[in-house]
């Protein structure tokens, strides 16, 4: 179970799945938007964090890694109890219940439900930046930095589009999980994390 | 200090179309590969051991440097239909290597599809004044650098993620070492230097002043570093990790030693958790025999890839 319950304004302790990743980048932003991060690598710190953001790297590389340190089962029990996690890209990729081209052996932690396409919008030379509307982001369009980038294939009644880019969605959200194709953690504007951290804070009450 | 300026810092606007080869999409493709390792691959088979194993991304190259060394001769780009079958075998990213300033190798590479181009000291420099200038690419650059001043040349040409060289293809850690204690050290003494000093510093780094001046500030590149050369074991990974390094490629180490697959998921997870002992020690049992080192005082100084580029 989560730590003590998130008051109204303390800073809610949010952790980063550090098995490898753009960690740094997203513990920044989290700290920027209101929260108190750490990095996440064992069972133990998981369950002493109220959120958890799932960075962005490479998927088959934290996939094997949380099953070879027994993270995936706590992380699928957590999530099942209602945790707030954000997934961004690879981390995206771990929160979709199915993977549309999964390499052998490749798990996720699952919670929403839609179907991803890894590298859907190419290989690096096809990465991209662009600006996208994101539903419940106020403030004008978030910049978009999408490398190597996974999208939406499909997605079930219990999840919400929040983005699309060329007719796919980018960014979802299915109750306490939220999900993007992008890396807002490289842009400096940390409303995504901001939203998720009002995610965590709410479910905390 | 670059030939495309709409590349040479990260972008601040909201494109309404979408941009490609940008400096925010080539840096951030390496913050994706961090605490992960790279590896040397002369097959599709290895580069799906590789993948299997947990690499963030695999090096298609023709011979591992160790053979590089032993067969002598002129080391070159790789064939084009071995890079397409190791881009056809796996997922994950797939990088390769041009002669330093070999443009057209560069070119070729890019056209191949490869995610990311290392200009490399392994392979025999083709130019040898000019690097290739790499901010004419879409694909981003890594390379190699023994010194900060280094480095920062290479970002200033475009390299979007750096490496330390290290000696590659002697399973010896100890240029590796230090390589990465000497750009840590220099870029904690920039710390430590007001506004006036930093003018000197960049004459004497032979660095552009405003790449120096970002590195005081910010206390690191402002690019990736990892490290290369040398690293042979999963504490050789965990060593490189504890000096700085944000990552490692392992070269000859995975595939000239006993039980390939093996080595390399165990320098998979010593490079994770690089700072837990009994990890390390764990996944260091029974991985049968690494590969057979050279000790750098019997390699004649021709021989030394570090001293190649500038």
């Amino acid at each position: 179970m989560a730590g003590d319950p998130v008051a109204g304004d303390t800073a809610p302790e949010i952790g980063v799945l550090a098995l490898q990743g753009d960690v740094r980048e997203h513990l920044s932003a989290l700290r920027a938007a209101g929260a108190s991060p750490r990095p996440v690598r064992r069972p133990e710190e998981l369950a002493a964090v109220s959120g958890l953001v799932i960075p962005g790297g490479e998927s088959t590389t934290i996939s094997k890694l949380a099953v070879a340190f027994g993270l995936l089962e706590p992380l699928r029990a957590r999530v099942a109890e209602g945790l707030p996690v954000y997934g961004s890209c690879a981390g995206m990729i771990m929160l979709a219940d199915k993977i549309l081209d999964p390499r052998s052996g490749q798990e996720t932690v699952g919670g929403i439900d839609m179907i991803v396409r890894r590298n859907a919008f190419g290989r690096q030379n096809e990465s991209f930046e662009a600006a996208v509307e994101v539903a419940g982001v106020a403030g004008g369009p978030v910049h978009g930095v999408f490398i190597r980038a996974p999208w939406v294939e499909s997605i079930g009644a219990g999840a919400d589009s929040l983005a699309e880019f060329q007719g796919h969605p980018v960014a979802v959200r299915q109750g306490n999980l939220l999900a993007t194709a992008f890396h807002p953690e490289l842009t400096g504007d940390h409303r995504v994390h901001g939203l998720f951290v009002a995610m965590v804070r709410a479910a905390g009450r | 200090m670059s030939s495309t300026p709409t590349s040479s810092t990260p972008a601040t606007a909201n494109p309404a179309t979408p941009e490609t080869g940008t400096a925010r999409v080539k840096r951030g493709m390496a913050e994706q590969l961090k605490g992960g390792v790279i590896m040397d691959v002369v097959t599709p088979e290895q580069a799906r051991i590789a993948e299997d194993a947990g690499a963030v991304a695999v090096m298609a190259l023709e011979r591992v440097p160790a053979d590089i060394r032993k067969d002598g001769g002129v080391a070159r780009m790789s064939d084009p239909d071995m890079i397409d079958g190791i881009i056809e075998a796996v997922s994950i990213p797939v990088m390769a290597k041009s002669r330093i300033g070999h443009l057209v190798e560069a070119q070729v590479l890019q056209a191949l599809g490869v995610d990311y181009i290392d200009e490399s000291e392994v392979l025999t420099p083709a130019d040898e004044v000019n690097h290739t200038d790499k901010w004419s690419f879409t694909t981003p650059f890594v390379c190699g650098a023994t010194n900060l001043g280094e480095a920062l040349r290479r970002i200033s040409e475009g390299a979007a993620m750096i490496r330390s060289k290290g000696e590659a293809g002697t399973g010896n850690v100890v240029e590796a070492v230090r390589h990465m204690r000497r750009i840590r050290g220099e870029i904690g003494r920039l710390r430590g230097l007001d506004n006036h000093e930093l003018y000197a510093a960049a004459k004497e780094l032979r660095a552009p002043y405003e790449l120096v001046r970002e590195v005081a500030e910010l206390g690191k590149l402002p690019v990736v570093l990892f490290s290369a050369g040398g690293v042979a074991t999963p504490a050789d990974a965990a060593l490189m990790r504890q000096l700085g390094a944000e990552g490692v490629f392992v070269g000859s180490g995975i595939f000239k030693s006993g039980d390939p697959a093996k080595r390399a998921a165990a320098v998979v997870k010593a490079t994770t958790f690089y700072d837990d002992p009994k990890v390390i020690a764990d996944v260091s049992r029974g991985l049968g025999e690494a590969m057979v080192g050279i000790n750098l005082d019997t390699l004649p100084d021709g021989e030394r890839y570090a001293s190649r580029g500038w």
